[in-house]
């Protein structure tokens, strides 16, 4: 019963945090590219555009909804559903942190410490694709058909070279779980160098997460294969006859993913909540060095904010007395166990959230001949060479 | 450990639940006016000459028989990586035989340019 309610006030608590962090993926997502571009992004709506998620979903939800009459309704309605659910579900594996006893009750941070983790991601990310395919193909419509068509044959092409670089690490870990993934990878090596599998003995491996990447981009229909959606030939795509919250439903399921496939490249890669040094060196006190120092330079630019942009003068301290909360919380000794490992593991997750939207304001996009050929002459035959090589200097080293 | 499933199924009903309600909210609030013109099948603008029902092209095909081979592969590497050090060396041997296979209908199929887009 207890492990229930405990059960229960965690689906909670994730659920909550995964629709907001969704909601303001896509306000990051837009306040670096313009960044990048030197404009200076969402900025009207809220200090700095922090309320556009809010005025998006309110757009979004009071626009007209148009259900095609050609359509196949089921389907039509079924396609947005699956995507963000199949996309939802896929967190429920990720161990945000090591098994902690708050309040006098012990429980993993994470929802389902299951021994199939792996297998579990990679089922709910292969079946991500329905939702794709039955969208283009339930709209009865040229563009969506051969959006859905090629984001298909994308998202299975590129399957097999993630699921060859994800078979690497198991090599040296032996196990499919995801918290145990991540406790072998603790300690260091002469006392400063991570023990994470980008580093790890006897073969390092830096090129399966290099491998993983790539086709995660492609997984997620990312710049540069976002071809699936690729406007200036197939207008929008798969979703091209969805509107309102069937559009948004897509919408959210692609940074679902997004966020479900950084949190596995951190726990296999980059071992997930486990800090970049070790805590003798003080690696616990690097977040309030970092949130108290941000709140300095929040406090610093709202004294001296320009004269066309007087509503930083009020906003920033809030900011500012906001950070300097947050890093109050990591030095209450209850709380410090819980927030230090999500704090590791939330950094390295946004990283590379952050490398995603990077690459998208870096590449051009591929041409679609380009992108098969790709994967199936390129990344294929490498994912299989690491693999063959990987598991050879293993054996050797074992033995 | 049936029990350790039970936050899967509990998030899964809210992952299903979840988009449903929000379709649903949204069909209440939105305005609904429908026309001709809108209920058109999107081709910027031009009238549909015919229905997406149609042929498309057989690569598709292909690349959907080729991930299937290679796919049961991936799944055979899985249990294999997993019994790692217990197999040893005997693992490397059956793990390099089941692969030379696989290599070969790999090279042959590169070679009937069935893995090239035209």
């Amino acid at each position: 019963m207890n492990f229930f309610i405990v059960s229960l006030i965690k689906t909670g608590l994730v659920a909550f945090a995964l629709l907001t962090t969704l909601a303001y993926l896509q306000w990051i997502e837009r306040k670096v590219l313009a960044h990048i571009q030197l404009r200076p992004g969402p900025y009207r709506v809220g200090p700095h555009g922090l309320l556009q998620p809010l005025a998006d979903v309110i757009k979004l939800v009071t626009k007209e909804g148009i259900l095609p009459p050609q359509a196949h309704t089921f389907f039509y309605l079924l396609a947005p559903i699956l995507a963000v659910s199949v996309a939802l579900t896929a967190i429920v594996v990720i161990p945000f942190g090591p098994e902690v006893t708050v309040f006098g009750v012990t429980t993993n941070m994470g929802l389902a410490d299951l021994n199939i983790g792996i297998l579990f991601i990679l089922a709910i990310s292969s079946l991500g694709v329905y939702g794709v395919a039955l969208g283009g193909w339930a709209s009865n419509s040229k563009y969506p058909l051969l959006g859905g068509l090629r984001s298909s044959a994308q998202m299975i092409s590129y399957e097999l070279p993630l699921a060859l670089a994800l078979a690497a690490p198991l090599l040296i870990m032996n196990t499919l779980n995801f918290r145990e993934i991540t406790v072998l990878q603790g300690g260091y090596w002469l006392g400063f160098i991570p023990k994470w599998n980008i580093f790890a003995g006897p073969f390092p491996q830096i090129f399966s997460f290099i491998i993983f990447l790539i086709a995660s981009f492609a997984e997620t229909n990312r710049v540069p294969f976002d071809l699936p959606e690729a406007e200036s030939e197939l207008v929008g795509g798969f979703h091209t006859e969805y509107s309102s919250m069937g559009f948004a439903s897509f919408f959210m399921a692609e940074y679902a993913n997004i966020l479900t496939v950084c949190c596995v490249g951190t726990v296999l890669f980059l071992g997930g909540w486990q800090p970049l040094w070790p805590a003798a060196y003080g690696s616990d006190f690097a977040p309030v060095v970092i949130l108290f120092g941000s709140a300095a330079i929040l406090f610093f630019h709202g004294a001296n904010a320009l004269k066309s942009r007087l509503w930083d003068r009020f906003s920033f301290p809030v900011f500012g007395v906001v950070f300097l909360i947050l890093g109050a919380l990591f030095l209450v000794p209850v709380l410090k166990p819980v927030v230090v490992p999500l704090f590791w593991f939330l950094s390295k997750s946004l990283f590379l959230v952050f490398v995603f939207i990077w690459i998208r304001g870096t590449l051009p996009r591929f041409r679609y001949d380009q992108l098969m050929r790709f994967a199936w002459t390129f990344l294929f035959p490498v994912a299989v060479v690491n693999l063959l090589v990987t598991s050879f200097l293993v054996a050797i080293t074992s033995n | 450990m049936p029990e350790g499933y039970l936050p899967l199924f509990v998030f899964l009903i809210v992952a299903l639940l979840f988009p449903v309600v929000l379709l649903w909210a949204a069909a209440l609030v939105r305005p609904s006016t429908p026309g001709q013109v809108k209920h058109e099948a999107y081709e910027c603008g031009i009238e549909a000459a015919s229905n997406a029902r149609g042929r498309y092209t057989v690569r598709f095909y292909i690349i959907s028989i080729l991930f299937v081979i290679f796919d049961v592969e991936t799944v055979f590497l899985f249990p294999w990586a997993v019994r790692y050090r217990q197999l040893g060396w005997f693992g490397i041997g059956e793990i390099g035989v089941f692969l030379l296979i696989l290599v070969a209908g790999y090279i042959w199929a590169w070679q009937k340019r069935a893995l090239e887009w035209v």
